[in-house]
């Protein structure tokens, strides 16, 4: 059942960040592959818009 | 004295990048407070709080940048303010390769990516969770201030689909050796470690590449996961994943005790498992720690390493880190030195789960302590900002990182704390954890060897001595160098543990002994 969990264990980080950039950086200084993400909040902050987004996807 | 902002529209930086901003300002002359924050609503509290508002700063939405800055002059404020970009600039690293916009855009880039981290704002994490878990990722969540029912429900949703998530509030994870968040470079090995606390985890890692053994994976649970409201869901995946797991050979378990219902339905889980498992629950009584369990049980995070090293190599003598060794000759030389009227500890934390560790070990020696995170039958610091008698305060508490960077990425507020304490005549021993490790401050002690200085000078002025205690959590594979932290403590003459139960030990011992008068021990 927890097969994703052994994958992540047995094949070792394979790491998308968003947030914090410090973290990408240190991952990638351990060789560790790292997609960032230059998260900003989603619509603007706006909390019913965000809602609405998350209705119509 | 004069205030100004900047606000600049839909211009979004994270915390981290924001705080080094605002450090950067304040360090230059005249600049008495500069804050550099993203427009929620909290943030504009903050900034109320310091005296910064205003219409502009109240139109302000979450996508916006207010730099705020009090000067002594309009000429400084004009100077900061004016230079901003040349402020955002020195303060971002080298640049990296572009990133992407969305975690769809960096899935469809890298689709055999199996983990995601997420550190933004803690109203917008569960959101960003639950949209990495739909695409089948697993996830390490260190943002905090997350509602629990949003964290029951993404834990309830990663078991089904057969996932876990680290956190919320989780700060550290090792995976296959590679450190998440903070944590620190160790060997790697056949010990297998579930961790509610972050510094815990750094702490028992540490001493167990310290004794010469190695770590398989460190798997963060987040600190509410233990509680009756989320069951161990975390605690359980990791269990069942590391008893899988065919590196693994010894399963610790660290964390605070767990809720009642908690403990009921995880302990036939530990006791069935395959691997033998060692628990510490920091602050559980000793009744549950004397009770017969078909797993080890360690009282402090030292014991806890000590037991899985021992377990792991079939040895059947514990490694040096299994009792604190106090040194009686240092302790007699720090308590000769010192005046009658000196009495009290202060302990200044930047982890919280060493302030939490040492009220449990003062305790086990008979002696209570205020703090804001009082262990059960310590009382609640009335002030935070303030010491009582005996005080361990954890800096990195909400209370003081709110609008402040954490004590473990910049000293600031440590630093004003030791000098303050120094102040109190009735102050015999100082403290402090220093912890290295990614992500940390490049020199943690190095912050704070002036304040050390200046606050046994400060005392040695009243005619008193000053006992600064101080362990180093950390190795010498850390990009700070543990030997090299270390050094600089004991030239500052700060007596240094490897370990903070070796060091509250030691502070036991002398308060014990101050206790006793000039004649005890």
């Amino acid at each position: 059942m927890a097969d994703k969990i052994r994958e992540l264990l047995d094949h070792g980080p394979v790491v998308i960040n968003l947030g914090v950039k410090d973290f990408a950086e240190s991952l990638k200084g351990q060789d560790v592959e790292v997609a960032h993400v230059d998260w900003t909040p989603p619509a603007g902050g706006d909390r019913e818009m965000i809602e609405l987004l998350d209705q119509l996807l | 004295m004069v205030t100004g902002c900047v606000i600049r529209k839909k211009e979004y930086h994270d915390s981290v990048f924001l705080m080094r901003v605002a450090r950067r300002i304040s360090e230059q002359k005249s600049v008495l407070q500069a804050a550099a924050l993203m427009g929620t609503e909290k943030n504009k509290v903050l900034l109320a709080d310091i005296g910064i508002g205003g219409k502009e700063i109240e139109a302000a939405g979450p996508g916006d940048l207010i730099v705020a800055v009090k000067a002594d002059d309009g000429e400084t404020l004009s100077a900061m303010l004016g230079n901003l970009d040349s402020w955002l600039q020195l303060s971002s690293g080298p640049p990296g390769a572009t990133p992407f916009c969305t975690l769809e855009e960096a899935l469809r880039r890298q689709p055999h990516s199996n983990l995601v981290v997420i550190s933004v704002p803690g109203e917008y994490a569960a959101r960003e969770a639950r949209r990495s878990l739909e695409r089948g990722l697993n996830v390490f969540l260190f943002s905090d201030h997350v509602p629990v029912k949003d964290e029951l429900a993404l834990k309830e949703y990663a078991r089904e689909k057969g996932l876990i998530v680290m956190g919320p509030d989780c700060g550290t994870a090792l995976i296959g050796g590679k450190g998440i968040g903070f944590a620190n470079a160790v060997r790697r090995g056949p010990i297998g470690v579930i961790g509610a606390s972050g510094t815990g985890v750094q702490e028992f890692t540490t001493l167990v590449h310290h004794s010469g053994s190695g770590i398989s994976h460190a798997i963060g649970t987040g600190s509410r996961d233990l509680a009756d409201e989320i069951g161990g869901i975390s605690l359980l995946s990791a269990l069942g994943s590391l008893e899988s797991e065919p590196q693994t050979k010894v399963i610790a378990i660290l964390a605070k005790p767990p809720g009642k219902r908690t403990l009921a339905n995880i302990l036939p889980k530990i006791q069935a498992c395959s691997k033998p498992v060692v628990a510490c629950f920091l602050g559980e009584t000793k009744n549950f720690q004397q009770e017969d369990h078909s797993f080890q049980v360690a009282r402090t995070l030292n014991e806890a390493a000590a037991a899985a090293v021992q377990i792991a190599a079939g040895s059947e003598k514990l490694p040096i880190l299994a009792e604190p060794q106090v040194s009686r000759i240092r302790l007699q030389g720090e308590k000769a030195a010192m005046k009658p009227g000196q009495k009290y500890i202060r302990g200044v934390f930047a982890g919280g789960t060493f302030c939490y560790q040492s009220q449990q070990i003062l305790r086990d020696a008979g002696i209570r302590v205020s703090s804001n995170i009082p262990l059960e039958g310590n009382s609640e610091l009335p002030n935070p900002h303030s010491s009582l008698k005996h005080t361990l305060v954890d800096m990195g508490a909400d209370e003081f990182t709110s609008s402040c960077p954490h004590p473990m990425i910049d000293s600031s507020q440590r630093r004003e704390r030791i000098l303050a304490e120094a102040q109190d005549p009735e102050i015999a021993v100082l403290l402090l954890d220093f912890i290295l490790g990614f992500n940390a401050s490049a020199d943690p002690a190095g912050e704070l060897l002036q304040a050390i200085t200046r606050a046994k000078e400060e005392v040695g002025k009243r005619g008193g001595f000053l006992c600064v205690v101080a362990s180093v959590c950390g190795t010498d594979e850390d990009f700070q160098g543990f030997a090299k932290q270390v050094k600089l403590l004991q030239g500052a003459g700060a007596v240094v543990f490897p370990s903070n139960a070796q060091s509250a030990a030691f502070c036991a011992a002398l308060i014990q002994s101050l206790q006793e008068g000039p004649d005890g021990r």
